[in-house]
């Protein structure tokens, strides 16, 4: 997409508030506003504006349609340079997934589990450089450059989503996954790929193994009532992993 | 006297000195061998980039981070496609040489950077377009990056296959 179609849809998302236009609405008389209900997509930003609160990005998982793959984790893992040392206690995990069995009845499920992107999130309260943030469309991030690996947010994560950088990673960086010893990092939603237009690798390597029916990650703007995902949560619900803490998770899950 | 002898041939001797440190200013200092990039002209005048090009690289930096904003100008990734060009032999030049780009600049002026102790050193050109569905032109499950243990220089035949690819992308 052009940067001027970016540009229009952005303006017709700002001007509808996110809400379903109908087509042709008078805003004033004679003045005829040709809008189509549209979902906001990734990219619909164009690069040199600010991101605002008006989208708030978020995951859902289906449980039951997980077969425990990990093709997500191998996608996630290869995008963003994320190698093991050889040392699985400290190797750093952005997403696993998570096998459950209910002892009573031996029934078994998986799920890939990733920061959960918190609307609250403790990893921001407990940094003291500013380093662990929030950015306005409800992506947690950590900016590298001002961490100094203290490991509070680590501490902090109800989920244990955050890793920590302990090797030496010079030259083997990838141009848009700049990552480095000292520092923590986590799940970034695939923050450079979302502005870009593009999904998280996890959910195209999800759908891409299996299917459009079968994808067990759907990724979207919970803001939006017409994005898929805004849709599949209207239908069929969609539970937070330890809701009781209130953190108004991002990342949603189904079946579990 | 003799202390006055003494004094008159240090001033003549300083004065020499401070003639002889002069007319050394006037030769030529010896100058960094910087590489040339890809473009024309950069993204300001070179006397600015010299100056400044950090104040650009910072702001730029946490307006990326903070705000999401990615454009062009000013990127660090940017910056490393057009000035970073790999020799006849096809191979890139990692910071620290004086072939990069960065670095044969600060090795001349000393002066400590530490940006790729997490950014690419590299083009993105350099890593080409991946295999796998979800990795498009930004790297990922490139043969290079993940069979290699340490991503050393890229031979001639990765490179053309690297940049076939990269073709079709644009
Ligand atoms: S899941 Fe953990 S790392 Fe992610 S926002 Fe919440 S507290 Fe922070
Ligand atoms: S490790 Fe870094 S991001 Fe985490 S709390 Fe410390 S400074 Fe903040």
């Amino acid at each position: 997409m052009s940067n001027e179609n970016r540009i229009d849809t952005y303006r017709r998302k700002l001007l509808g508030g996110g809400a379903a236009l109908v087509a042709g609405v008078t805003i004033a008389p004679g003045v005829i506003l040709n809008t189509v209900a549209q979902a906001a997509k990734p990219g619909d930003r164009p690069l040199d504006r600010p991101v605002d609160d008006s989208v708030r990005w978020g995951l859902l998982v289906d449980a039951n349609k997980c077969d425990g793959c990990e093709k997500c984790v191998t996608a996630c893992h290869e995008t963003h340079g994320v190698k093991s040392h050889g040392r699985p206690e400290t190797d750093a995990q952005w997403i696993r997934v998570v096998k459950l069995r209910d002892r009573k009845t031996g029934y078994e499920q998986q799920l890939p589990v990733m920061c959960q992107h918190c609307k609250h999130p403790p990893c921001v309260d407990v940094c003291p450089t500013g380093a662990s943030m929030k950015r306005a469309d409800g992506i947690v991030l950590v900016d590298k450059h001002i961490c100094i690996g203290c490991r509070y947010c680590m501490m902090a994560c109800p989920y244990k989503a955050r890793s920590f950088i302990h090797e030496s990673l010079e030259g083997e960086q990838l141009p848009h996954a700049p990552r480095g010893k000292g520092t923590v990092e986590s799940c970034t939603m695939c923050v450079y790929r979302v502005d870009n237009g593009q999904q998280p690798a996890c959910v195209e390597a999800c759908a891409a193994e299996h299917g459009e029916e079968g994808k067990a990650l759907i990724f979207g703007d919970l803001k939006d009532p017409n994005s898929e995902i805004s849709q599949q949560l209207k239908k069929y619900g969609g539970k937070q992993i330890r809701a009781d803490l209130k953190l108004d998770t991002g990342v949603r899950y189904q079946g579990i | 006297m003799r202390l006055t002898r003494q004094l008159k041939v240090t001033l003549a001797l300083i004065g020499l000195a401070s003639l002889l440190i002069t007319a050394g200013a006037h030769a030529e200092p010896p100058l960094p061998d910087i590489p040339k990039g890809k473009g024309e002209q950069c993204v300001e005048p070179t006397p600015v980039m010299r100056k400044q090009h950090f104040e650009f690289i910072l702001r730029h930096r946490d307006l990326t981070m903070h705000e999401g904003i990615r454009t062009k100008k000013y990127s660090l990734v940017e910056c490393i496609n057009c000035h970073v060009v790999p020799n006849e032999k096809g191979e890139y030049p990692r910071f620290g040489s004086d072939e990069h780009f960065c670095s044969s600049c600060h090795n001349y002026a000393s002066v400590k950077i530490d940006c790729f102790q997490c950014h690419a050193d590299k083009p993105e050109s350099a890593y080409g377009k991946a295999k796998g569905k979800f990795n498009h032109a930004l790297g990922g499950s490139n043969p290079h990056h993940f069979s290699n243990k340490a991503a050393g220089p890229l031979s001639k035949g990765d490179l053309e296959l690297v940049s076939a690819e990269n073709n079709s992308h644009e």
